[in-house]
């Protein structure tokens, strides 16, 4: 199937789901889904707790800190004794060292899945599905939940409420998550994801003399969660890359319908919540407009030669850059592949985004930048859009001469503060973290690659964990203590550093009265808003990573002269460019 | 007054009409403005001296840590000096006193802005002149003593050409008052004991008759007093959204902090040596000085531009609220309509003819003193020369009453009576006489006009019909049309019956209508429109008015009005026009239009600056990166220093748009975003590539680099 054709199906498929998904996922936070009562009783009854007792913002935040903690706790807990838990053990793997441990657990709870870790080799079947896969349920419900939250917030007038932590996350996992993974699970084993507990396969080729292991596992299930929510932790190192991951062209793209669904799915909830569809859409418009554009810039990247190749003198690369990709998805697949992941803080990958093209990697690399929003982690895109939206409607709204309002609630100090600083929070961690990563020993001791290249390794490491992506560019040697402490730090403060503004900004938005809609407000559903979001999106995450990237991907890729030899931008870039020297 | 800042938006000069207080209505561009609005040129020498001094001033650090982007500016100054004294060098020195200059160009915009304050201010205290009041003892003597020793309570006589020595109300007698002092405005008003015309201000002169007042202010709480600490910003205090917007700003300034001192380790992984002082440089060209520098001063500016068109706001706060109004209660009288009903019409009934109706009204308004009764007068002399008689027989006049709603006269036998339609059918039945079939009809049609119908009677006999028209305000209807584009709802209260309400709320095309109005019935009006979230704007002046006044976001009170009146709004309006609760509208949303266009022009502008800032500085590194110079600037150091230089310069540029704020037309929210963001958003991209560059060329002429 073409790249075109890919494109096609992808946006019908989405489309669909947006509007059928989003509507059934409106219906399950609203409390109008209950096939599994039966299960969703008990464990209300066990927590105490019922879909009436509503919560205010700190005991909501208190309760999704108790959950994390508990989760955070059990997981580090049966990663360390999975050699003694005599369960689908078959390699008879030992415990996962401490460091190591404590980051994969933050990175699992944190909805990050950044891999310091091969998983076949490290990780017991039992390891895999009750300590990784159950977080990634998990932690893409808390995610979602509280989005849920922050939309409430919206929708609701002078109520001192937000909802039941506890109802969300069940609601999200048993409702939304269970049901679309079992089913997507189904497939993947159908197009011959493995699925065993039977431990890897020995063979021996007889032919050449040599013995082979083959590893195996319970990965179909997990692949579809994986993608599903926005984790991105994959069975085997290789992640989407390996065959029984990721077996056929139609797992591919589903995987990418399964990433992007729920996020896009959001803004219809957003929508439908706070009363008028329009503004759903629009935010889904500026979350589409992003993607597309980064999609598009990404995939001509990867079309053009590789630059080393081309050194080494095969000038013609009529295919793109095929270096550290998988010749059944091929150039644009795997851009179109890279960019859904590291757009939605998912992180897997059909390909090595070591070898991208500088301006590919850029692409990623940039994707992540922007603060995962086009369209994000489930729940965590639609929470972190809200914030820049309020940054853009204060901003928008006072040049129309009236103190601003966003759905008709009026943006005061208290809501700039706590947008403001769960904006903050991602720049000011990843640029903080790569300072101390290139200055220390330890840190410097990471990368494969010298120079610029090196840097974007590390910058890379540090803007995935800020940004709960987990997508690894590779070449970086993690398992380090330095990395496993300094990423955990990046990838808990990247998640709670921004969830705990956003309630507390759900809280004071649900207690404040709706102002009524005049010609006067400030329109929130038209393309001026849209542009204006899309503005203080690029905007902020470009002044503050410009330097940064500059010294990286940007300095790389100039190193060859030019941006692109050929195409369409590359003559006007370097028309434009043809300046003097200092 | 007159005309303050070309910058302000066209004003409503209706005509002068005098309402039954004696004070006029509307405004007059003739008269001369004195008072506080007491005109300047925006950059008035006198000012312009005081803000240069105002500006050194201001580098008290506890000056400068109230505003954190000046602040950050300030100690990155502090450090390139440090730096230009340990290494001295042209350009470390050069971006030093660049970055001084910043500071100094940020407290002088704010020095500008209160100077007008303070210069008004100024003029106001020449006028408090020590004044002597002649106090009444309790066995009814007098004593002279100075105002300033006057308490409250006490009793002062004031006669023809004293000044009244404090605030107080008139507890007996009636006078003529010259307020010019304080409104600016030379006719005199009138001033009685009893009823809403009964408070005096400190500093106005009586110009005949004698008055009793009792003193209602302490010493220094007098309202000329509080009227110098208000213009002078003495109290100002931060406004809400004055304070959200510094905390976006801090957020815009703590965010390049990392990005900024983040360079020095990524550098020297990049085996570059990066200069503090450029990277300073960055940082201060990075965060919005721009905004921060100017914001204060567009605050004040705001408050000034009331003060210009004589409203003094109480609090900053008033003024953002205005902005934000959705809801205009405008009294009908005075605002809507000229002021007064004017007789316009005699319609005869029951086969009498129109001479006799004009006739029979001029008798019974003879000595009817209200506006109304002399416009009948006037119109019976204009159609028919009938002209004022001397009464030689014995006669009687019948004063209006609220129970039998009507007046008239009793002469040669004679009972003339005109008065409510209803009350005169009944009066004239009474006395025996049947009633017209074509009067209803009649009194119908000009009550459905909009106009009241005044019916008038001899004895038995009803003669016709007196058409009393409401005069709308020429041009009033375009204000209206234009709030509505605004989103701003208008709504006309009057004491007029539902059916005349109406029609002239049909004319005057306003949204909505409160008929019968009652102080009751207007808190309600305001109470369920703010239940629903809306903000909301109304004048007032009687003592009635007060809690609908107190209860409303913005309250404009009329300065004729009462001291209760005063007190429970939170602005009063010199000139007692209350049309121009428009203007205070527009200068609401003027001063937040200015805030969010320089804030989108500063964070936009910061797109040329690191075209301009980032290849200069890693450029022995990466010499590759000379690509990103697309301004093609001469030198790394030129493009630094010019950058620095167009930052400092861009703030003192803006000043004048500041001080007179973003022009303000009165059209949609989507019209006003779109040109806004036009010309500050894509506008703030694209000039400082232009200037830059200029900078740069200049730097390059004079040979400096």
């Amino acid at each position: 199937m073409g790249f075109f054709w890919t494109i096609v199906v992808l946006v019908v498929a989405l489309a669909v789901a947006w509007r059928y998904l989003g509507a059934y996922m409106v219906a399950v936070y609203e409390g109008r889904v209950h096939f599994f009562g039966f299960l969703e009783r008990p464990i209300y009854r066990a927590l105490g707790t019922s879909p009436e007792k509503e919560q205010n913002w700190k005991r909501y935040g208190a309760s999704m800190i108790i959950f994390t903690g508990v989760s955070l706790l059990v997981t580090y807990a049966l990663l360390r004794i999975q050699g003694h838990i005599g369960l689908f053990n078959p390699q008879h793997l030992s415990a996962v060292p401490s460091p190591l441990a404590f980051n994969t657990d933050i990175s699992f709870i944190t909805n990050t899945n950044w891999q310091n870790y091969g998983g076949e080799t490290t990780m017991s079947y039992f390891s895999q599905i009750g300590a990784l896969t159950v977080q990634q349920f998990m932690s893409a419900a808390v995610g979602m939940a509280v989005a849920v939250a922050l939309i409430r917030g919206f929708a609701r007038k002078e109520s001192a409420t937000i909802g039941n932590f506890w109802v969300d996350a069940v609601r999200g996992a048993l409702y939304v998550l269970l049901p679309i993974a079992f089913v997507a699970g189904l497939i993947f084993v159908g197009q011959g994801a493995v699925q065993t507990l039977a431990g890897p396969a020995h063979i021996h080729d007889a032919l050449n003399g040599v013995a082979q292991t083959i590893a195996l596992g319970p990965v179909g299930f997990m692949e579809a969660i994986k993608q599903l929510g926005t984790n991105g932790g994959g069975f085997f190192n290789a992640n989407s890359a390996h065959p029984f991951e990721n077996p056929t062209g139609l797992t591919n793209l589903l995987s990418i319908v399964l990433l992007l669904c729920i996020p896009f799915a959001f803004t219809y909830v957003f929508g439908k919540m706070v009363g008028s569809l329009r503004q759903g859409i629009a935010v889904l418009v500026a979350m589409v407009a992003l993607f597309g554009v980064w999609v598009g810039f990404t995939a001509y990247a990867e079309h053009q030669p590789n630059p080393a190749v081309a050194a080494a003198g095969q000038v013609h690369q009529p295919t793109g850059n095929t270096t550290g990709k998988e010749v059944r998805f091929g150039d644009t697949s795997s851009a179109l592949f890279g960019v859904s992941s590291t757009m939605t803080s998912t992180g897997s990958a059909d390909a090595a985004y070591d070898s991208f093209n500088p301006m590919g990697g850029f692409g990623l690399l940039t994707g992540m930048m922007l603060g995962e929003v086009s369209p994000g982690g489930v729940g965590s895109g639609m929470y972190t859009i809200l914030l820049f939206a309020i940054i853009a409607v204060f901003i928008g709204g006072l040049m129309i001469g009236r103190t601003p309002e966003y759905l008709g609630k009026k943006i005061q100090a208290r809501e700039v503060k706590l947008a403001g600083l769960g904006v903050l929070v991602m720049p000011i961690v990843v640029l903080v973290l790569t300072a101390i990563a290139v200055s220390t020993a330890a840190g410097r001791a990471g990368p494969l690659n010298a120079g610029p290249h090196g840097f974007s390794e590390i910058l890379y490491a540090m803007t995935s964990q800020g940004n709960n992506n987990g997508s690894a560019f590779g070449g970086l040697t993690g398992d380090t203590n330095f990395y496993n402490i300094v990423g955990s730090i990046a990838m808990l403060l990247g998640r709670f550093a921004i969830m705990i503004p956003v309630l507390a900004l759900a809280g004071a938005l649900a207690a404040k009265n709706v102002v009524p809609h005049s010609l006067g407000t400030f329109k929130t559903d038209n393309t001026m808003f849209i542009g204006l979001l899309l503005g203080v999106i690029i905007i902020v995450g470009g002044l503050t990573f410009f330097p940064a990237l500059a010294l990286g991907p940007i300095v790389e890729q100039l190193s060859k002269g030019h941006f692109y030899g050929t195409g369409l931008i590359g003559p006007f870039i370097s028309h434009l460019t043809a300046g003097r020297l200092f | 007054m007159a005309t303050a800042d070309s910058g302000e938006a066209p004003r409503d000069d209706a005509a002068v009409a005098l309402d039954e207080n004696g004070a006029r209505q509307g405004t007059q561009p003739a008269v001369q403005a004195r008072g506080v609005a007491e005109q300047r040129g925006l950059f008035d020498p006198q000012i312009l001296r005081g803000a240069l001094v105002g500006a050194f001033k201001k580098f008290d650090p506890r000056v400068q840590i109230k505003n954190p982007v000046m602040f950050v500016v300030l100690v990155g100054s502090i450090i390139t000096l440090i730096e230009s004294i340990a290494h001295p060098g042209i350009f470390d020195w050069s971006i030093t006193v660049w970055l001084f200059l910043t500071v100094i160009f940020a407290n002088f915009a704010e020095a500008m802005a209160e100077g007008r304050g303070k210069a008004q201010a100024d003029t106001l205290r020449k006028m408090r002149s020590e004044t002597e009041a002649r106090r009444l003892r309790p066995d009814g003597t007098e004593e002279m003593v100075a105002a300033a020793e006057l308490l409250k309570g006490d009793l002062v006589v004031c006669e023809a050409n004293d000044i009244i020595p404090s605030d107080g109300e008139i507890t007996e007698g009636v006078a003529s008052v010259d307020e010019s002092a304080i409104t600016g405005e030379s006719a005199p008003v009138i001033r009685e004991s009893g009823g809403d015309r009964s408070a005096v201000t400190g500093g106005t002169k009586v110009l005949s008759d004698r008055i009793v007042v009792r003193i209602t202010a302490e010493r220094g709480q007098t309202f000329l007093d509080r009227m110098i600490r208000l213009v002078e910003g003495a109290n100002r205090q931060k406004t809400p959204n004055e304070i959200a917007l510094t905390i976006l700003l801090a957020v815009l300034t703590i965010v390049f902090i990392p990005v900024v001192v983040a360079l020095q380790p990524f550098g020297t992984y990049a085996g570059a040596t990066v200069s503090v002082v450029i990277l300073v440089s960055l940082l201060v060209c990075l965060i919005p000085t721009t905004i921060g520098a100017l914001l204060s001063a567009i605050g004040i500016a705001g408050m000034d531009r009331l003060v210009q068109r004589n409203v003094l706001a109480m609090s900053g706060r008033a003024v953002e609220a205005a902005g934000d109004v959705q809801t205009l209660l405008l009294d009908k009288t005075g605002t809507i309509t000229l002021g007064n009903r004017m007789a316009s019409d005699f319609f005869p009934v029951g086969g009498h003819t129109e001479m006799e109706v004009a006739d029979a009204a001029q008798l019974s308004s003879l000595a009817d003193e209200t506006p109304e009764g002399r416009s009948i007068v006037v119109l019976a002399k204009e159609r028919f020369g009938i002209r004022e008689r001397e009464l030689t027989s014995p006669h009687s006049f019948v004063p209006f009453s609220a129970t039998t709603r009507m007046s008239g006269l009793d002469v040669d036998g004679r009972q003339i009576r005109k008065g409510a339609a209803e009350a005169v059918k009944t009066w004239s039945s009474e006395q025996g006489g049947a009633t017209p079939a074509d009067l209803a009809e009649i009194v119908d049609r000009v009550a459905r006009a909009g106009s009241t119908p005044l019916v008038v009677a001899d004895g038995p006999e009803v003669l016709g019909v007196i058409e009393l028209k409401d005069v709308v305000k020429a041009g009033i209807q375009e204000k209206f049309a234009e709030m509505r584009a605004m989103g701003i709802r208008t709504v006309m209260i009057t004491g007029d019956n539902p059916l005349t309400a109406a029609a002239i709320a049909q004319e005057a095309g306003v949204d909505d209508y409160l008929a019968e109005a009652t102080p009751e019935t207007k808190m309600e009006l305001i109470r369920s429109e703010q239940e629903g979230g809306k903000l909301v704007a109304m004048t007032g002046d009687g003592t009635n008015d007060a809690p609908a006044l107190a209860q409303a976001d913005v309250g404009v009170a009329m300065n004729t009005g009462t001291m209760a009146a005063k007190e429970a709004g939170n602005m009063v309006d010199l000139d007692s026009n209350p049309t121009k609760l428009i203007d205070v509208v527009e200068i609401g949303k003027q001063l937040l239009i200015t805030r969010g266009s320089l804030t989108t022009f500063s964070i936009a502008n910061d797109v040329a600056k690191y075209f301009a800032i980032i290849p200069a500085l890693f450029i022995i590194a990466y010499p590759q990166l000379h690509s990103l110079n697309i301004m093609h600037l001469h030198s790394a150091q030129s493009a630094v220093l010019s950058a620095v230089i167009f930052n400092a310069l861009v703030i003192v540029a803006l000043i004048p748009l500041a001080l007179r704020g973003v022009k303000f037309r009165a059209t949609s929210a989507a019209a006003i975003l779109r040109r806004n963001v036009l010309i500050y958003g894509v506008g703030g991209i694209i000039a400082p590539f232009i200037f830059i560059k200029l900078i740069d060329m200049i730097l390059t002429a004079l040979g400096a680099y």
